[in-house]
């Protein structure tokens, strides 16, 4: 705790530049359905269907949606833990550059080596603290992982960058030896906070990474994820489904829905003002703390679509309630509407809809 | 149970075991199964006497005839006929008669002689382990008179002392268990794996065919199998091909399982993080995958080491495994299942105590074994 | 007006487990009022789903309830038309027999249960048996009756009815829950349904003999926040049209805040605080229902670079509880020299509001 007070006390502004460090472009995942005793493909799971967004240096992108909107599959396709179908990611690499130059690269299009070579600077924090860390490895060595896998050799150098990994994510250096089922749920979640950032990453994928969390340990986790931010100027890809945690920590803020993003903006401009129904309905639908709050709720009526099997037109049309016809039929375009403010919808702009 | 392995869950750090490994949490709570902990001493026991030193423990060699053909056990006694009390203890000679009205041979005790029994007696020479000469026998008679013997089973139609028969039998069933197991679990587990993590046509391949396998009954393909062995093979030939052929059938169903823990532990976020950070496939495999794998491969090993055993003397009593002159307890049975043996030499029925202990002990461990391999849960 | 229905008088479960014992539920007092709503809030591990499940008499193993006495204010059931009043007893439900007849006819009769979906989250992954059951379950699937059988199956334990009414009112429970074509969905499967409309189901049995309460034990965190505002909908509305009381479980203060008349605060099996829901999140009293309150991000009010008031420390290994007033090493009043070793008594700190904390005892005084 009291490395997460020392930073508090030297809060700057943070420093925000404008360096595009992850460009995704039409990415699409789509899982095949297959039946039958040949196995034949009968159709596809749209999973993650032709999203494009950006991450800049040092910032925070929050991706929310409901469940099987295709948050996680988004993010880990990025790093190509599933095979994207078609897009193209554009990453800002250090590694891959010479010279001390920053090199521009397709992911996609990487070779096994490169790839591996690029996972340095892209690392993962995942969402259970219980599945996340193998059983059977000590701390040191779930921590060291990364860097073995690199090519570091175990010794005292490691050793130390351990020992200031651990100290840094709150925890002690006798801890080193013990195992995983020795922590409580957000000690563990810690531990994964170190190892991904063991090799010095620039992009830290979170997937869903306080959802698992008691509260009191989720605001812990989430001031220490600031922090972190702020020291090694890391960008995060946050993904979630609790909007008030994404709001608190993103800059800028993408909602899926099946598969698509509809809505991508700078956090405040997206929750005071959104142009997509469906952003308006989810902000509407988040239980406040406080029993005095009347809901004003918009019902979303039904169920999330079904992204094997996604209605026509805008996939959001049965459950909106300024759907027209027009809504049937036509897939609405991911347009600008203003400035860095995104979304897909027929009306945007010309339906006066609620925020926070 | 969700409730209290939630209360459990949260406890920060159980300070009780605190540090501990996987396997110290395993032997920690392996050792508190009494029937476990009993089951693998048995084990060991067996395992050394039989697989590792049975020269030492029998008093004679293997190979060793003796004039006295079927006789009954001699008894051990502390007290001869006249009620004298003897601090060490000693059989009675045996004496042949014949039994004229049922013309058999009859064997009585002579408590004329006296032969007095002990531990690490000089006998004959052996090698243990095949490296180091020896002569000491764990026990034998300290009696210098050459027709003096010891057999506390009895012997066979060969006057080989029926226990030494037993324990270098052992020998061979036990390790038919054994490397048997182990070949089953190497087919088993590098099959399933590769079901698991490759999947398409490698697993379907590797699925149809435990499935065939799967299909035929045991005892046939058994019989068909261990007939298929040339008989001019050299009887060490023979056992190992059993060996394989037992291992073989068995792969199947530890293949399916292994698969399908794989197929489940391959989406754990821990196997995911592996190789978000680069971790190459055999990586993530051996470091991550199978280790998660082994507990349980180890409890359906040794559970299933019995069948294994079993398989083996179920085979050479119908004749088709081991032939003399290797020795297996199939091989002993064989000689005592006849309504002959069991009128006139009960004695060699002996064989079937040693094979249910050791079947007992196998199940007594794999249980206590499967409980301690899952060291998180909360009891 | 205000008639009690439960009264949880000074219960105490206890856990007995290698380690030691764990006191999930340490002197617990509560009493709930006919047609009322009590939110219990607590973190994981603070014994709140515990004492739901002592109400219905299944702690789960090992854990014992070891003292205390849970009354509940029976009222007969039959509408008495030869003008006798109904009576009330009063049954003390630990005292009840955990198989007998009884407490069957109590749970899902007049106490109805609706619990979380179960998620891999919360299972103990490195059982074998779970993984035994993990690998046997991506090969079969288990069988399970038919949504419509499973309400009917209630109805008939509970109330004898035939089996043409039993689907009556299984149609009828799954139009009330709001599922649509209720008449087609009777016949499906579970597994054919999403997440959302299972717990509507689930709803659906617990309510189907008209319980005189409802046990609501994290009924939508395994939900998408849409379903959840429909879910909780809908138990306002059967609430508001009965006169059923919900005990409501959860961690979520966003869920409550709605959906409660009272709340009570446990921690490490101990209530803290206990208040009217405006007066607990307007007015909290205990240091533990204030940090907690703070340490949730609230929509709408972010501010650029803002740091949560997080609360110190994680929650103490139960086998070693700290002594005095449990919540004190994490708490920011913390008084030295008292709170480690004073434990706390219940406090009445403001009209119907409780709490166990030194800072009130002194004031009182």
């Amino acid at each position: 705790m009291s490395v997460t007070n020392q930073t508090q006390s030297q809060a700057q502004p943070p420093t925000k530049n404008d360096t595009i460090l992850l460009d995704v472009k039409g990415l699409k995942k789509y899982f095949p359905i297959q039946k039958g005793f040949l196995r034949r493909t009968v159709g596809y799971v749209k999973a993650v269907d032709d999203i494009s967004f950006f991450v800049r240096e040092g910032e925070t992108l929050g991706v929310v949606g409901e469940s099987g909107c295709g948050k996680s599959t988004a993010g880990r396709s990025i790093i190509r833990l599933y095979e994207p179908t078609a897009g193209q990611v554009s990453f800002k690499s250090q590694v891959l550059g010479s010279n001390g130059q920053t090199k521009t690269v397709n992911l996609l299009d990487l070779n096994a080596q490169e790839m591996k070579s690029v996972r340095q600077e892209i690392s993962m924090i995942f969402q259970d603290p219980v599945n996340s860390l193998n059983p059977r490895m000590s701390v040191s060595d779930i921590i060291a992982e990364p860097m073995i896998i690199h090519g570091m050799k175990m010794g005292q150098d490691t050793e130390d960058i351990i020992v200031s990994l651990l100290e840094r994510v709150g925890l002690r250096s006798d801890h080193l030896r013990r195992y995983p089922h020795e922590f409580s749920g957000g000690q563990r979640q810690r531990i994964g906070i170190a190892r991904a950032l063991s090799l010095n990453p620039s992009l830290v994928i979170c997937d869903e990474p306080v959802s698992a969390l008691d509260v009191s340990i989720q605001a812990q986790t989430l001031n220490l994820l600031q922090d972190l931010q702020k020291d090694f100027n890391l960008a995060y890809i946050f993904v979630a489904h609790d909007m008030s945690v994404v709001e608190h920590i993103s800059d800028r803020v993408a909602v899926m829905y099946v598969g698509k993003i509809v809505e991508m903006a700078e956090t405040d401009a997206l929750f005071t003002n959104p142009l997509h129904p469906y952003t308006e309905a989810l902000l509407s639908s988040v239980p406040k703390p406080d029993p005095l709050y009347k809901p004003h709720r918009i019902m979303m009526q039904g169920e999330v679509a079904d992204p094997s099997n996604p209605p026509s037109g805008c996939y959001f049309h049965p459950r909106c309630r300024y759907a027209q016809d027009l809504c049937k039929e036509k897939s609405p375009e991911f347009r600008q509407i203003k400035h860095d403010h995104w979304t897909a919808c027929h009306f945007a702009g010309e339906l006066k809809l609620e925020g926070i | 149970m969700a409730v209290a392995e939630q209360t459990l869950a949260s406890a920060p750090v159980r300070r009780k075991q605190a540090s501990q490994s996987y396997l110290s949490l395993v032997w920690w709570k392996f050792r508190k199964n009494r029937t476990a902990v009993f089951g693998g001493v048995l084990l060991l026991v067996l395992h050394i006497a039989m697989v590792g030193v049975p020269e030492f423990v029998s008093p004679y060699l293997l190979e060793r005839t003796s004039d006295y053909v079927e006789a009954k056990p001699q008894r051990i006694r502390f007290f001869d006929q006249e009620g004298n009390f003897h601090l060490r203890p000693f059989v009675y000679g045996l004496e042949k008669k014949i039994d004229l009205a049922k013309r058999t041979r009859v064997y009585v005790d002579d408590p004329i002689r006296i032969y007095p029994l002990g531990f690490f007696v000089a006998g004959e020479p052996y090698q243990l382990f095949g490296l180091i000469p020896l002569k000491t026998h764990l026990y034998g008679t300290l009696s210098d008179d050459p027709a003096a013997s010891v057999f506390i089973m009895g012997t066979d139609a060969l006057g080989r002392d029926w226990f030494t028969r037993i324990l270098y039998g052992g020998r061979l069933s036990l390790m038919i268990g054994l490397i048997g197991q182990l070949m089953t679990i190497a087919f088993g587990t590098i099959l399933g794996a590769m079901s698991g993590y490759y999947g398409g046509w490698v697993d379907q391949l590797i699925q149809r065919a435990t499935e065939l396998l799967g299909a035929i009954p045991d005892i046939p393909l058994f019989m068909a199998l261990a007939a298929a062995i040339p008989s001019f093979w050299s009887p060490i030939s023979v056992y190992f091909m059993l060996t394989l052929i037992l291992s073989f059938v068995r792969w199947g169903g530890l293949a399916r399982q292994v698969r399908g823990l794989i197929l489940s532990l391959r989406e754990r976020e821990y196997a995911l993080a592996a190789k978000s950070a680069g971790g190459s496939d055999s990586r993530i495999m051996f470091r991550h995958l199978l280790p998660g794998t082994m507990s349980h491969v180890i409890v359906i090993a040794t559970l299933a080491i019995p069948g294994m055993i079993l398989s083996e003397t179920a085979l050479s009593w119908l004749g088709l495994g081991l032939r003399p002159p290797l020795t297996s307890w199939g091989v002993l049975l064989q000689d005592a299942a006849t309504v002959r043996a069991i009128h006139t030499t009960p004695w060699e029925l002996w064989t079937v105590p040693f094979i249910l202990l050791t079947i007992l002990a196998y199940n007594m461990l794999g249980d206590g074994l499967r409980d301690a391999l899952d060291p998180y849960s909360g009891r | 007006m205000s008639e009690p229905l439960i009264e949880i008088k000074d219960l105490r479960v206890e856990f007995n487990v290698r380690e030691g014992i764990v006191k999930a539920v340490d002197g617990f007092n509560l009493t709930i009022n006919r047609g009322e709503t009590v939110g219990v809030i607590g973190e994981s591990g603070c014994g709140k789903s515990v004492t739901a499940r002592a109400i219905l008499n299944m702690v789960p193993k090992p854990g014992k309830v070891t003292s205390g006495e849970i009354l509940y204010y029976r009222r007969s059931k039959e509408n008495p038309s030869d003008g006798q009043s109904r009576t009330t007893d009063v049954l003390d439900l630990t005292k009840l027999d955990p198989d007998g007849e009884t407490i069957r006819q109590v749970r899902g009769g007049e106490i109805g249960m609706i619990f979380q979906e179960p998620m891999s989250s919360l299972t103990p992954v490195y059982s074998v048996g779970t993984l035994i059951n993990e690998a046997v379950s991506l090969h079969r699937l288990s069988p399970v009756k038919r949504v419509g059988a499973q309400i009917t199956e209630t109805i008939q334990t509970h109330r004898r009815v035939t089996k043409a009414e039993g689907r009556q009112i299984a149609i009828e429970m799954l139009r009330k829950v709001g599922i649509p074509k209720p008449n087609e969905r009777v016949d499906s499967y579970p597994h054919q349904l999403s997440g959302g409309q299972r717990q509507r189901v689930m709803i659906a049995i617990a309510l189907s003999c008209e319980p005189v309460m409802l046990i609501a034990d994290e009924p939508t965190t395994a939900l998408d926040v849409s379903i959840e505002a429909q879910i909780l909908d809908i138990m306002r509305e059967l609430q508001e049209s009965s006169d059923m009381a919900i005990l409501f479980i959860t961690h979520n203060l966003g869920v409550v805040a709605n959906m409660a008349h009272e709340i009570v605060v446990m921690y490490m099996g101990k209530a803290v605080e206990r208040a009217k829901v405006q007066d607990l999140f307007y007015q909290p009293q205990h240091p533990y229902t204030r940090s907690l309150l703070q340490s949730i991000p609230k929509l709408g009010q972010k501010k650029s670079g803002e740091r949560l008031a997080s609360i110190a420390g994680s929650v103490p290994d139960p086998f070693h509880l700290p002594p005095g007033c449990v919540f004190h090493p994490r708490c920011p009043a913390f008084m030295p020299g008292r709170c480690d070793t004073i434990t706390p008594q219940w406090t009445q700190v403001g009209d119907d509001h409780w709490a166990s904390c030194l800072l009130y005892e002194e004031a009182g005084k």
